[in-house]
Order: C-alpha cells, then structure tokens, then sequence
C-alpha cells in the first residue's frame, strides 16, 4: 500500500509525519535541525528517500542538508550561495541602490528527473542550481541580470523567491516567483527569462499594471495542463492558460482575495484551493473561522471547506508553503498553521483533523506520496 | 573528541581551547571543547581558518563564506574580553595561548 510522508519545516525545527494510505494514525519524527528555522524541507521526485532541508538561524546563517534515507539521517552540504560575478544592485526602500546580499534559502525544488539536481529559490530574490545533490551551488544568473533586476525593491517581507515551477513534460521551461517583484518564466533552462505578469494589477503600485513589482504569494499548476498557472497574489486569486502571458482574476465569490498558499488538486486540474485571510495588515481568517475555499471550477465559483476546522476565535494563518497535497485516491490535503497546528483531510478537503496541534510556527508542509 | 596532547605551549606550536555554542557543536558533531594544535604565536585569523579546516560544516556559519568577515550575530571572547572587533590578523590572548581558557564562539542573547 503506498504511503505518505509529510515534511514539516517549522520556526524551531523540522518534523517528520508518516502514515500508511489510509491517513488515519500518523507517527511524527522530530525535531530534526531542534533550533534552527526550517525553512522548506522537500524530497526528489526522482528518489523519495533523498530529501533536502534548508535550515536558518540569525547567528549561523544558512546551512543545507541532504538525507538519503527519508530523513532518518542527515548530511550537512554545501551552503556557498555567492552570486555570479560583480552581483550589482537592486532597489531599497528608500528607492536607493542596494547590494545584492545572500540571506536564506526559502524554497528548494528537487528536478524531475535528477535526484543530484536541486534548485534553491534565495533572498535577496535569485534562483541558484546545485547537480551534486546539495554539495555546489551555482547562481542560475539569466534571472538576476533581468534588465528588470536593478529595479525589484523589496517588500516588507524581504525580497525572496519562493516558488519554482518546473513544466514535468519540458524540464527547460521554469516559472519563479519573487516577493514585490514579480513572476518570470524560462523556456531555456534558464539562460533567458521573461516576465510573466501580463494582464495583473496591484493597485499599491505607482502603475497598478506595471509588469514589474507585483507581489507574487504563490503559483500552482497541474502537471496534465502545464501552461495553466494559478497564482494567490497579495490580493487576487488569478488564473493564466498561456504559461504566465496574461492573466484573469478568478477570486468570485471568495470572502477575501488574501492570502498565501494555493495549490491544485492531484487528479483534476480545474480544482483549486486557497485560503483566504481578512487583509495585508490582519494576517487571520475572516469572521475568526479557519475555511479552505475549493473551486471544482479554475477560479470564480468558490465553496468553503469547514468541517473539522476551527469555526470560532481562530486567529492562524497558512503561510505561502505550509499547504500540500498527495497524490493518493482520493487526494489528501495538508496545512500547517502558524499556530503549530497540521490539519489533514484525506478527503480532497471535504473534511479536515489535526494530525499534530502544538509544533512551533509551521513554515512549510511537503507531502511525498510513496509507492 | 580530540587527541591531541594537553593544552599548553610547546615549541612547535601551541593548543588551544575553543568552546562552540550549541548549533556549532550539533553541527560539527563534537561534544565539549574542541582543542587543537596551531603554530605559534596564532593570530583569531588563524585560529578561526583551523577551525573551519577541521570542520568544513562551519564555514559561512561563524564568519561569511567569501569575506571571512565575523557574522554580525556571533561574538569572540576570551581572558575576561570581548575580542570581536579585534582585527584579524590580532594574536590570541595569553590565557588561551596557555590554555588556561579557552576561546569561546559566543551567539548573541536572542528571545522568542
């Protein structure tokens, strides 16, 4: 029967949540990293034991580590994450020239394909590329040099990639995502990049439809229908079926069109969901009630998801990687909350339970199905 | 744990106390105090280079990977001094040079 493997980075360590197909009993492992603020942990498609954790601290910086035995143990590996050549300048908040300057590892992205090769997602935002499982990194510096680079200014959240999306059927086609600075697309691998933000408008900036600046929260696709892209921004739920060329707001009926994460569904690709939150300055649900929306339709027609979710003085969030899907029959779905709290539904959301409910802020969630 | 001999100077060199915080010590995967032999008179430069080629897990977590610069969060103490602001190329202080203390990598106070 195959399993299922949930990766938990939390702001004081990582854990490990295991369950048979069913998903009824969970056994936790942890903490792994006890201290540190694990920021993503993410497993290969490739091997699903060879995991990657990026782990943080204020004092010690960015340290990386592999497991090769599905996070049984671990290895510390390479954490050099130096910009290619004279890295230049971006735009601070008094609008002056900055230095680029490494500060964490957000997202990791293993490939497809290569269990050896991993992308990192960095702040100050650049996408860096290791193919020695984790030893070497080098910058993937076609996205940094954007002629748009000099000009991405960071929120107040810093300037961080977050999100990398790899086409499955064309692994040289990529999308990132990047805090206050927008979507970009490769067709190449990532020698070249374009903006990917036509048709979004966000009305905090000087030219709301400027293609750069938008504040990206998180982008989905489905692996079936690559080119359509899904993307929680702060504020609007969009939707693009051109590979990031233009894009149509789908929040509808949403309560509120804030939030973080947003994910697909693993077997229909017009099933989205999201989790709004009341505003940009009140990081909580809306009316105190913690609801996952589902659309069975790309967007526009949203249903709340409720049951077994906390329907009273509910002040959590979901942040922009603590929501996962497996790919089982029926689809599970997993949030982790900065409350500490790990809901599971193993039911495409129609019903939800905490599976651990006192872990520190829970940063990331990762489900790897194993066969 | 280390072998090497007691601490105390010798005419090939002396060894040296180094007292690590908690993550470095998990990291490096020591327990207690790290002790090793440096050529004498050994400067924090040197010092900080040998820690970091026995333990190549540390580079980038005490000092930057590139610049060698000490992270703004990390602190050097020794012989009832704060040796941060030390130039590098500074010797070590005579208590860590007789091993009478050791050198001691120190976090700055965080809460949460």
């Amino acid at each position: 029967m195959s399993r299922v493997r949930l990766l938990v980075g939390t702001n004081k360590g990582g854990f490990i949540l295991s369950s048979d197909g069913t998903r009824r009993s969970w056994q936790m492992d942890g903490p792994h990293f006890g201290g540190w603020h694990v920021m993503h942990v993410q497993g290969s498609p490739a091997d699903p034991d060879r995991l990657f954790a990026s782990t943080w601290t204020d004092w010690h910086g960015q340290v990386v580590h592999r497991s090769d035995d599905g996070g049984t143990s671990w290895t510390t590996v390479g954490n050099d994450f130096s910009y290619e050549g004279t890295p230049g300048t971006h735009l601070w908040y008094d609008g002056t020239p900055h230095p680029w300057d490494f500060k964490r590892v957000w997202h990791l992205q293993p490939s497809f394909e290569d269990p050896d090769t991993v992308f990192a997602g960095v702040e100050d935002a650049a996408l860096f590329r290791s193919t020695d499982g984790g030893e070497s990194w080098r910058e993937v510096a076609g996205l940094r040099t954007h002629s748009s680079g000099k000009n991405w200014q960071p929120g107040a959240g810093g300037m961080c990639l977050h999100t990398i999306l790899i086409d499955p059927a064309n692994p040289d086609r990529m999308y990132v995502a990047i805090s206050a600075a927008g979507a970009f697309r490769t067709d190449d691998g990532g020698e070249s990049w374009r903006v990917a933000t036509g048709g979004l408008s966000s009305e905090f900036l000087p030219e709301p439809e400027s293609p750069i600046g938008h504040c990206i929260h998180k982008l989905a696709l489905h692996p079936s229908r690559p080119d359509t892209i899904f993307m929680q921004k702060h504020w609007d739920v969009c939707r693009s079926d051109d590979a990031g060329e233009s894009w149509t707001e789908v929040s509808g009926n949403l309560p509120s069109d804030f939030g973080f994460p947003i994910a697909v569904h693993a077997h229909e690709p017009d099933t989205v969901y999201v989790v709004p939150i009341l505003s940009d300055s009140e990081h909580y649900p809306p009316d105190a009630r913690l609801r996952v929306y589902r659309s069975r339709t790309g967007g526009n027609a949203w249903e709340p998801l409720t049951r077994g979710l906390p329907q009273e003085n509910c002040y959590v969030n979901i942040l922009r990687d603590a929501f996962a899907v497996d790919s089982l029959e029926p689809c599970g779905l997993y949030m982790g909350t900065t409350g500490g709290q790990v809901y599971a539904s193993a039911d495409e959301g129609d019903s939800w339970a905490p599976i651990v409910r006192d872990l520190p802020r829970v940063l990331s969630v990762e489900a790897l199905t194993i066969p | 744990m280390s072998s090497d001999p007691p601490a105390g100077g010798s005419r090939s060199g002396v060894t040296v106390r180094v007292h690590l915080p908690t993550h470095l010590r998990t990291l490096a995967e020591v327990e207690g105090e790290l002790r090793f032999e440096l050529i004498g008179p050994p400067t924090l430069r040197e010092l900080l280079d040998a820690l970091e080629s026995r333990h190549p897990v540390l580079r980038g977590t005490i000092r930057h990977q590139r610049t060698r610069e000490r992270r703004a969060f990390i602190r050097y103490m020794a012989g009832g001094r704060d040796l941060s602001l030390d130039p590098p190329d500074t010797r070590l202080p005579e208590e860590v040079l007789s091993g009478k203390e050791p050198f001691r990598v120190v976090g700055a106070i965080a809460g949460g």
